[in-house]
């Protein structure tokens, strides 16, 4: 996902000279077409991360379309009050880019990992929260936030993430798609974790249980058209997101409903209320906090039992 | 480009300027139980000169693109900052005249620029504007402009990791288009300012991140327009330690930290007049009540 981005960026980039990356000195050699290509539209910020997003604010208030690009703590919590106030207040065009979110970076242990971006960001005003769940996802939202020229953040995978979608099938921000039809639940998932969602209705297929599977991109704005129409069609529906179930992605489907006085069984299935204490790799860690394929069918097929 | 150029007053005009945005500061704190006098009057000449003699803008086309851009970082000095855009022509002088009432743009910190024409960055928690401006410089350099930023830093926002961070990162890109003034009154909202950190020497802080730095009497305009324009050619980016004095220009203010956050009373209204040469016509003070905060 990291090459996918790093290949758009210096293609977009060749011809729109408003977009600059802003690199927290990492992606070692990952743009070097860019840099070579168009020199004036790569700064490495060096490890400083507050100044980088206030820089960017400054660009973005000054005609250009930063991006803003390192690992995801580093870009979100480590800078929270630049992106709040030079970014979301000033309503400047930044593109912040969270790369090896969620769990991707799970061997390098909790300082690395991203699962509470969504919880803080859904309450920032101005700020469009945006999760691909492909390559090819990723290529599309980059052209649609460029285009839209309004302050975003976009947590992206690292690398090997299967493809999912074509390009011409990517929703426009505030949407989603069925990705796979099915009418006994419903199994919604943004972000790189969609893989284990369609992992999970695979093994429930083989069970005779026909899940179908939605994606979103869109955590902010809420992809609304999407909601009504999973909830016109399923009683039983999960959440899944590689993402802390406080505060995220799942809670926005319970809010909708809870305002709506629309009443329907629904599990949002995301990461616990505790910091990992072992290390691992990617498939590990959703494993412990049960978000893997496995366990996601697993899970549903108890809660299915008990209704 | 000749509609940019700055007015270019005189010294003695600077300083009746200086008079008389002083007296509307300090009305305004009374009236409006607006805090943070001490701050305000210690940078106010740096905010005048720069409006009157080096920022190429034009009050009437606020978002021009090559213009100059000021940031004031030190965001609590907004009721100076206000005083001067009015006084310089982004919006009436009236305007004001609601200052610190529900529903109008006109408090303790500089609002958003959408919100605020001639306001370049909302400034209020320290250590941000150093970092934007840098961000506006840079974009100066890579769109072709010739346009300069200037952003005023207090020495309590020193304090601040992010504002090495801006350092840094500008004097490695040689970011010559960016000057930014400290005004160091030598107080924070607390206390001494080298006392709470070891901020000394400054200046030499600044000399050992690569800044090209001059060190001035920061409420002498001779001295400013030194600082500014000598400096032009040098590429490195450029910072001017103004050592000032926290409430200038009032006696029982000058150098008492109590006016970081005290509202003055009518009577120290009408001693600041007194010692400003405010004529009587214009104090305009009675029958208002002060004090939102006390």
């Amino acid at each position: 996902m990291r090459n996918a981005f790093a290949e758009e960026i210096t293609l977009l980039a060749r011809d729109d000279p408003r977009i600059v990356l802003l690199s927290g000195d990492i992606g070692n050699r990952l743009f070097d077409n860019l840099r070579a290509r168009s020199p004036k539209q790569f700064i490495n910020c060096g490890v400083a991360e507050a100044n980088m997003m206030g820089v960017a604010a400054g660009m973005g208030l000054s005609g250009l379309r930063p991006i803003v690009y390192t690992i995801t703590p580093f870009t979100t919590t480590r800078c929270l009050e630049q992106i709040r106030v030079d970014v979301a207040y000033h309503m400047a065009p930044v593109l912040i880019v969270g790369t090896g979110s969620g769990l991707s970076y799970a061997s390098l242990g909790p300082t690395h990992h991203s699962l509470e971006d969504f919880a803080i960001f859904r309450a920032i005003p101005n700020l469009q929260i945006l999760a691909p769940w492909d390559a090819s996802c990723l290529r599309v939202l980059l052209r649609q936030v460029l285009e839209g020229g309004k302050p975003a953040y976009m947590r992206i995978g690292k690398k090997g993430e299967s493809e999912l979608t074509l390009q011409s099938d990517v929703p426009p921000i505030g949407d989603g798609l069925i990705l796979r039809p099915g009418n006994d639940i419903c199994i919604l998932a943004t972000g790189t974790i969609a893989c284990e969602a369609i992992a999970a209705a695979d093994i429930l297929a083989n069970q005779g249980i026909q899940a179908e599977v939605a994606l979103t991109h869109s955590i902010k704005p809420c992809p609304v058209k999407l909601f009504d129409g999973i909830l016109s069609r399923h009683q039983i529906i999960f959440t899944l997101e590689e993402h802390s179930q406080i505060g995220g992605f799942g809670e926005s489907l319970l809010g909708y409903c809870a305002e709506r006085g629309i009443n329907r069984k629904i599990k949002t299935l995301g990461t616990g209320d505790v910091f990992m204490p072992v290390i691992g790799s990617q498939g590990y860690a959703r494993a412990f906090f049960r978000i893997d394929g496995t366990n996601v069918a697993e899970n549903i097929i108890k809660t299915i039992s008990q209704c | 480009m000749s509609d940019l150029n700055p007015p270019g007053l005189s010294v003695l005009e600077l300083e009746f300027l200086a008079r008389k945005l002083r007296f509307r500061t300090i009305r305004t704190s009374y009236l409006s139980g607006t805090p943070h006098l001490g701050s305000c009057l210690s940078c106010l000449d740096l905010l005048i000169y720069l409006y009157w003699n080096a920022l190429r803008i034009n009050p009437n086309n606020p978002g021009f693109e090559n213009r100059d851009r000021f940031i004031l970082s030190k965001g609590h000095a907004a009721p100076a900052l206000f005083q001067v855009l009015a006084e310089r022509g982004f919006f009436a002088v009236s305007d004001l005249e609601r200052y610190g009432e529900n529903g109008t743009l006109f408090g303790e910190h500089p609002p958003a620029p959408h919100h605020l024409p001639g306001i370049e960055a909302a400034t209020g928690s320290l250590g941000h504007g150093l970092s934007i401006g840098l961000g506006m410089a840079l974009a100066a350099r890579i769109t072709g402009k010739d346009y300069r930023v200037y952003a005023v830093l207090s020495d309590g926002e020193c304090n601040e990791g992010s504002v090495w961070e801006s350092a840094m990162l500008a004097a490695s890109l040689e970011v010559g288009n960016l000057t930014v003034a400290i005004d160091y009154n030598k107080w924070q909202a607390t206390g001494r300012s080298n006392d709470i950190l070891a901020l000394a020497p400054l200046a030499d802080k600044w000399r050992a991140f690569g800044w090209c730095v001059s060190e001035i009497d920061g409420h002498n305009y001779m001295q400013i327009q030194s600082a500014l324009t000598n400096t032009l050619s040098d590429k490195r980016p450029k910072v001017i330690v103004a050592n000032t004095i926290k409430g200038r220009g009032i006696s029982f203010m000058e150098d008492d930290n109590n006016w970081h956050y005290r509202i003055p009373n009518s009577e120290e209204v009408n001693k600041a007049a007194s010692e400003l040469g405010i004529p009587e016509a214009e104090i305009c003070i009675a029958g208002r009540v002060s004090a939102k905060h006390d």
